[in-house]
């Protein structure tokens, strides 16, 4: 019954975060500086894992496929796909659902708390709206830049690999990543990535606007926030994968 | 004039209002007191529209609240100024970027005019040169101060202060108290406070709401305080010493 009051309670929270905001030009102010907290802010660490698990992948697909049988080319093309299909839209989704959910979660939990939020309320001011509606935008808008450099330097991470430690030949790992290219595996990834970014920024909002107490609270919320958007974000991405792949 | 009738209101089965009646007038500064649990606090956010009443009737000058649609709420929540216990600054603004933000989200001032009237208030609430720093590099007593200014940057008809001398020093408390007091009578709005303070309650209370298990248990004035007989009041201020022998003090024209 506690889930779904919960549930109920998150739809209701969507429903405030989707009305027209109270003042067009304080709105862009905001989303601008949620570009800067949770995209480009983000952009460093998620660059950082991209290249070396690019790396890692290529060099443990380099050494798995010792068989004179297997095409040295399969490690570039099991790099890209890797990269491409699951590690970036997912595995950076994960990333930033610890990083960026926690940061909303504990930011507006805090304001709840130290009644901020009641003092937006009591303005007459929609305070999911307007705490929440540039968060999303800032998140739909910029994830997916996130995405496409995380794919870039995660295949720049596995070719850097095989060159440092001479397990693949350069020509095989460019054909493997060109071969057999769809580009429909490039949509499906974008697609799972921006179902991911709402899902990063909602849940945590949600837990952040609803904390009652103190300090302790919030970082139990935070806690919260991060771990049920990462089961969200597991559980979307098999039925993404189903629907999409399937 | 801000009237509240027969306001009840639980939370679940656990009655914390038990049919509330009271009037606060314009130009004097109102204060609800009672202990930790009596009810001002729900009290008080009932008033705000924080807390939807379960009964009764809220009315700010004949607009009686649950009657009015989501706009006209809106537009009764813009005349309202607050300044809350721990003044509920926006940690990421400025002081004057705090004082302008209620001008920002309901004016179409220019960012220039919007800094002078931030000014004025400032300067009203004796606030100068702190326009730039950012409230965690304020002084509790400084935070209370720019509190009350981003309260009446809109020229606000209600004044709510929630407990605004918690946490402050005897001396700080008076000054912010007086300038309440002057800002009720210079801008002739109806000022409610929430307080258990009793040292607010002699020096500005015009009005006193004494609550006690949410129920509406003595109101009077600083004056009539100290002549009334009623135990719950006598038994609540007189718990000190202090005041105990200024109430002798008192009754012997001292």
């Amino acid at each position: 019954m506690n889930y779904l009051h919960h549930i109920g309670a998150y739809f209701l929270m969507l429903r405030e975060v989707f009305r027209k905001p109270q003042k067009w030009k304080v709105f862009w102010e905001m989303l601008f500086r949620e570009i800067d907290d949770l995209g480009l802010k983000s952009l460093g660490i998620a660059a950082f894992i991209s290249f070396f698990v690019g790396g890692v992948v290529s060099i443990q697909t380099a050494l798995s496929v010792d068989s004179p049988f297997i095409p040295r080319y399969l490690i570039g093309f099991a790099t890209m796909r890797s990269v491409v299909l699951e590690f970036a839209p997912t595995f950076i989704s994960i990333i930033l659902a610890g990083k960026v959910g926690s940061f909303i979660t504990s930011s507006i939990g805090t304001m709840r708390v130290t009644e901020q939020i009641d003092a937006l309320e009591i303005m007459g001011i929609n305070s999911i709206n307007y705490l929440v509606l540039p968060k999303v935008i800032a998140a739909l808008f910029f994830y997916p830049i996130i995405l496409a450099i995380a794919m870039f330097l995660g295949i720049l991470g596995g070719w850097v690999a095989g060159l440092i430690t001479e397990l693949f030949y350069t020509e095989d790992y460019l054909y493997g990543v060109q071969l057999d290219f769809n580009s429909y595996i490039i949509k499906y990834s974008f697609i799972k990535l921006i179902v991911f970014a709402f899902v990063i920024v909602t849940i945590p909002a949600y837990h952040g606007h609803k904390v009652e107490g103190g300090a302790l609270e919030v970082g139990r919320a935070s806690t919260k926030a991060v771990v049920w958007t990462s089961v969200v974000i597991i559980l979307l991405n098999y039925f993404l994968t189903q629907m999409l792949l399937g | 004039m801000l009237e509240v009738k027969d306001i009840y209101k639980s939370f679940g089965d656990f009655p914390v209002l038990k049919g509330i009646s009271t009037f606060f007038e314009k130009g004097k500064t109102s204060m609800v007191i009672g202990q930790s649990g009596s009810g001002k606090t729900v009290l008080v956010k009932c008033m705000l529209g924080l807390f939807e009443p379960d009964s009764g009737i809220i009315s700010y000058d004949n607009r009686i609240f649950k009657e009015l649609d989501e706009n006209e709420r809106r537009n009764i929540r813009q005349e309202i100024g607050m300044v809350f216990q721990g003044s509920a600054l926006y940690d990421s603004l400025t002081v004057e970027e705090n004082v302008m933000f209620p001008l920002k989200m309901f004016t179409n001032k220019t960012r220039s005019e919007m800094i002078d009237r931030a000014n004025v208030v400032l300067n009203r609430v004796n606030l100068v040169d702190k326009n730039h720093l950012f409230p965690s590099e304020l002084s509790g007593g400084m935070k209370k101060r720019v509190a009350i200014a981003r309260a009446i940057v809109m020229n606000p008809k209600y004044l709510f202060c929630d407990e605004p001398n918690s946490g402050l020093d005897p001396k700080t408390s008076i000054v912010i108290d007086n300038l309440i007091q002057e800002i009720t009578q210079e801008f002739d709005i109806i000022t409610v406070i929430n307080s258990h303070d009793m040292n607010s309650v002699m020096e500005i209370g015009d009005k006193i709401v004494f609550l006690k298990n949410g129920l509406k248990a003595w109101e009077g004035s600083k004056e009539t305080i100290f002549e009334t007989d009623n135990e719950a009041i006598v038994d609540f201020v007189y718990s000190s010493n202090l005041y105990k022998k200024i109430k002798q003090a008192h009754l012997k024209g001292l």
